[in-house]
Parts: structure tokens; sequence; C-alpha cells
């Protein structure tokens, strides 16, 4: 399978697994697509930045944390509608990546460093976010069940499961359009070799600066749509690191820097998080040691992914024949 | 027309002087050579006139412009453009995509940068090697993607960093017309190059760098018969260059 096959396959996926629930009627089935689907739309928001641009965030919960947090307290603080505040939670990732990539890029801070100014960032806004009053503190914040389209709450679990599949396509096509553009081809150049890059008149820091707007705001919609399907948000839940390595988790296992890696990966990830569930009886933390052993293998015996195995068996075949 | 002009350029690294007080024109329309010994500070020079390194003290001056401290990527929107002598090709993307990076300085549309790859690698006699990975290439092939690369942001001045290096003689009389179509087609062009006979037989002048400053400039001809530079560079016999192996002296 080429990267043009696997985006095909990936949007294929997406249009059969719509109707999923109206023929099968089975309510695990249903959190299980949605997990997938809100797994799948933030790590293709890490994707866009880590997997094509190569700088490698281990703090993506700042964005999903601050996309959450933003909706969550303009509805139960400001009364303002859930419509607005999902687009505010939009707004409010690309402020905060704004801010974390001028701290970092500006200062042409790559590759560890990078990781530790995110991870840093992440941990911050965790420890305001324990502290202050509008965010509940350690508390946290509960939103009031009332189900309505107007208020992006469904009384019917399908409607979560529609909202998060749409997500999910629409980070994939974002993807795919960041990857077939210039903006694409000077990301992927820079992640290569940045001085070769900027030789050849590409200007890194501007085009760092839109992978991680573009990242940051794609992330936060993830945090956003956590509220309105959970309706319940704390501190370590938002910021926690847990969320930034799951951000990274799902591409890297599905091909980083491909179009339909971060799926690819969700679905395997989640998959093995149910089995080892199960398998461990409800051990808490089960299905964490098994993405260890998950990412371990990968990168030791598939650099690219699933992605880069599909490709490997792909030019064999094509060698063969 | 100067198009390349560096006035008093200095250049340390600490207590180490790579660069002093080095003056030198390059007009429109010429192959000019930088030659030297190792370590003499030619890399040095690129990096500072390409926008890489902020010079100590001097000004660089591109097209009438004062273009002192501008980076990388301005100077090679402006036409002014370098290869790496240590290639550094985008390993994970093909020839055709390493090209298309240059190409997309000016034009936006991925699949017009594409197409302009082929041009591009054609010239630099790369063609048949497009679709692999830069990472298969040979040395010889990553030379010429470098090459392939800084034309394809279709500059005025081209910087060329050691891109004979490396290459076996056929290799190196095989690129000998490549460099000439790529000056007949506009492109002024400045080389550092150890590959002495290509540099005699290439370029219209000469300048000597060592120990970071210019021991002396003029015509291939007048370099090799230049007795400060045959001792502190070229070694006895070194006229041999011109005279046996340049047309151009060989005419004259
Ligand atoms: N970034 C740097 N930091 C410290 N010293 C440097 C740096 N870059 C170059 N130098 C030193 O400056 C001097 C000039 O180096 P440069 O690479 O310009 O030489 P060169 O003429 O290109 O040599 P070669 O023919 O081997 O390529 C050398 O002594 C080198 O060690
Ligand atoms: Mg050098």
């Amino acid at each position: 399978m080429n990267p043009a096959q696997g985006e095909r396959a990936a949007l294929v996926f997406l249009v059969l697994a719509a109707p999923l629930p109206w023929l099968v009627d089975s309510g695990t089935l249903v959190h299980f697509g949605i997990m997938v689907f809100q797994a799948a739309t933030l790590g293709q928001a890490w994707n866009i930045l880590g997997g094509m641009g190569g700088q490698f965030s281990f703090g993506h919960a700042a964005f999903f944390g601050a996309g959450a947090y933003t909706t969550a307290i303009l509805q139960l603080r400001f009364g303002v509608d859930a419509w607005s505040g999902f687009f505010a939670a939009i707004l409010a990732g690309a402020v905060v990546a704004l801010v974390i990539g001028l701290a970092s890029f500006r200062f042409g801070l790559r590759g560890s460093y990078f990781a530790l100014v995110t991870l840093a960032f992440a941990e911050v806004l965790r420890i305001l976010a324990n502290t202050l009053e509008i965010t509940g503190a350690g508390v946290g914040l509960l939103l009031p069940l009332a189900p309505g389209l107007e208020r992006l709450q469904f009384a019917d679990r399908r409607g979560y499961y529609l909202l998060a599949l749409f997500l999910c396509a629409a980070s994939l096509l974002v993807a795919r359009a960041v990857a077939g553009s210039r903006l694409g081809a000077r990301l992927v150049a820079v992640r290569e070799n940045e001085e070769a890059a900027s030789a050849l008149g590409v200007d890194p820091f501007a085009v760092k600066m839109r992978a991680i707007l573009l990242s940051g705001a794609m992330a936060a919609s993830v945090g956003a749509f956590y509220v309105q399907y959970f309706l319940y948000l704390d501190p370590h839940i938002a910021f926690g690191p847990q969320v930034s390595v799951e951000a990274l988790l799902g591409p890297i296992v599905g091909g980083p820097g491909t179009v339909a890696g971060p799926l690819a990966g969700a679905f395997l990830l989640q998959l093995l998080g149910e089995a080892s569930r199960a398998l461990a009886g409800g051990a808490t933390g089960a299905n964490l040691v098994v993405y260890g052993i998950v990412l371990i293998l990968i990168v030791r015996f598939l650099p690219g992914g699933l992605a880069g195995l599909a490709r490997a068996r792909a030019e064999r075949a094509g060698a063969g024949s | 027309m100067t198009l390349l002009g560096v006035e008093h350029l200095c250049v340390r690294f600490g207590g180490l002087t790579a660069l002093e007080d080095v003056c030198l024109a390059v007009d429109e329309g010429e192959i000019v050579a930088v030659i030297g010994p190792n370590g003499a500070g030619k890399t040095t020079l690129f990096a500072a006139i390409s926008g890489f390194s902020r010079p100590t003290a001097g000004r660089i001056r591109f097209a009438g412009r004062d273009v002192t401290g501008l980076p990388p990527h301005r100077l090679c929107a402006m036409g002014l453009v370098r290869t790496f002598q240590v290639t550094r090709p985008f390993a994970d993307l093909t020839v055709r995509e390493n090209i298309a990076v240059g190409v997309h300085l000016r034009h936006r549309s991925p699949r017009r940068a594409r197409a302009l790859a082929e041009g591009v690698a054609e010239r630099v006699r790369l063609a048949d090697r497009l679709d692999q990975p830069a990472a298969a290439l040979t040395v010889a092939g990553r030379k010429r993607l470098e090459l392939a690369r800084a034309l394809a942001t279709e500059p005025r001045l081209l910087l060329l960093d050691e891109v004979l290096a490396g290459l076996n003689p056929a290799e190196v009389a095989e690129m000998e017309p490549v460099v000439r179509d790529i000056r007949a087609s506009g492109v002024t062009i400045l080389l550092v190059e150890h590959v002495l006979q290509a540099v005699m037989r290439l370029s219209d002048r000469v300048l000597v760098l060592v120990g970071g400053r210019l021991a002396a400039t003029g015509t291939p001809a007048e370099i090799v018969r230049d007795p400060a530079v045959i001792e502190a560079y070229l070694g006895e016999g070194a006229d041999r260059l011109v005279t046996a192996e340049s047309p151009r002296a060989r005419g004259a």
C-alpha cells in the first residue's frame, strides 16, 4: 500500500464506519468507535507537527486541555452556548500554540529541547488549572446534562459517535491537504534537514509556526469534544501526560508523517487497550503496559509504523512481479 | 556589473580567525573559483556570504544591496543560493521531491513543482534517478542533487562548495559541461574546488585563500605561475595544469 492508497483506505474506513451503530446495536462498539476517532484526531494533530514536521511534542495535552477548559469555562461561567464554546476552544488551542511556538521556534529550540518545552507548558497549565478558582481547581468542572443539538449534547450516544467521526474525517482531510501542498513539502524538508531547507529558500520558523498553529487548533477541538461527551473535566484529565502520550503514540505506531497513520495506530492501540483490560480483569494501567510494549516493538522493528510495513510489503510485491 | 561584493570580511570563532579582511567582487556572468589548502576558510566564506554565519566584521553586498546579516532563506529568495560541501539530501524523500523543495521557492503548485523538477534533473543528468530515494544515491549522485536543488530555486548567483570532490575523473569530466551550461543560462557561479584541472578549465578568475586571507587573484594562467601561490598551495609544476590541459590556455 502506498501513502495515497492508505489515505483512500482511511477515508473509506470512515465512510463504512458511519452507519455501523445503526446496524449493530452495541453500546460497547459505539464507545469504542468514539475512543478511536478521538485518539485518531488527537494523533493527527500531533502528526502534522511531529510526523510531517519532525518537531516532536511531548506536551500536546497543553492544546487538548486548553480546548477542553475553554469551552467548559465559557459554558459554565459565562453562559456561552456549546457551539460557540467549541469554536472558542479551537481558537484557544491556536493561541497556546502561538505562545509555545514563539517561545521555542523563535529561539531555534529543536529535538529534545522542544519536547521538553512542550512538556513544561503542559505541566504549568496543569498546575494552574489545579490552583485557579475559575478552572474549579483540583475538584474540576462538571457540566450540566442537557441533551440537545443546540447544546452539542446527545441523549443517544450515536450522536457523539457521528460527531467524533466527523472530527476525525475533517482532521484527515486537513492532513491530506497539508501533505499535498507546498507547506507540506516544506515541513518535510525542515524535518529532514533544516539547514538544507533554509538554503533552498524555506523559512523554517514560518513553516513550523504554521504547523503548530494547525496542530494546536486540531488538538483543542478534541479537548472540546471530550468535554461534551464526558461532561466532566479535571486538571489531570485535561493536561496530564497521558494525553500527550496518547497524542504521539498513535501516529508513531501507525506511521509518523503519513496521513492514514494516526487512524491506523489509534485503532490498533484502542483494540489492544480493550483486550488487555479484559485480560487483566480491569486492573488499571494494564493498557498502558501494553502500549509500552507495543511502542518498544514498533520503534525496534518497524520504525515506519504500520504504514512503513504496508509500503515495504507493496515494494516487495512490486519487485517480485 | 558587480553582482556580489565582499568588503573587509572577518569571521572569528572564539579565538580562531577563520577569515581576515577578505575583499572580493564577482561580476554578473562570471565563473570565479576559490582555491586554497584545507582549513583556509573557503567554506566559512561561503557560509558568511549565504547568511549561515554572521560575519564578525565586514559587509556583503548582493545585486546592489547590503545583505549582511540576512538569513539564508531571504538571500535565496533574492537569488543567492549555496550548496553544501558535506551533502545534505532530504534522505527520506525521492530525488524529485528533493528538487521540488527548491522549485517551490518560486512556484506554489505542487504539481508544477514536481514537473519542473524533471527539467532541473535533466540539466544535471539526474533524470534517470527521479523517483529513487535520495538516500540511495552514490556520492556523485548526491553532489548532483545538491546542485539540482540549488538550481531549482532559479538563482542569479550559485555558490558551489566542492561539487566535484569525491568524483572520479570520468564523473568530473561529465560535470564540467553541466557547470558551463548553467553559466550559459545566465547564472553567475562562485565555486570552491580542490580538483585543480577542472578549476583551471572552468573558471574565468581564481582567488587563492590561504590561512583566512586572500593570497592572490588572477586568471588561471596567472595563478599557476604565481610564486607565492605555488609555495603556499600548488607546489612545483602546477603550471602544467593549464598548459597541458586547458583548451583556453592552449588557444591563447
Ligand atoms: N563553526 C566553527 N567553529 C569553530 N571553528 C570553525 C567552524 N567552522 C570552521 N572552523 C574553522 O575555521 C577554519 C576554516 O574552516 P573551513 O571549513 O572554512 O575551511 P575550508 O577552506 O573549507 O577547508 P576544506 O578545504 O577542508 O573544506 C578551520 O580551521 C576550521 O576548523
Ligand atoms: Mg570547505
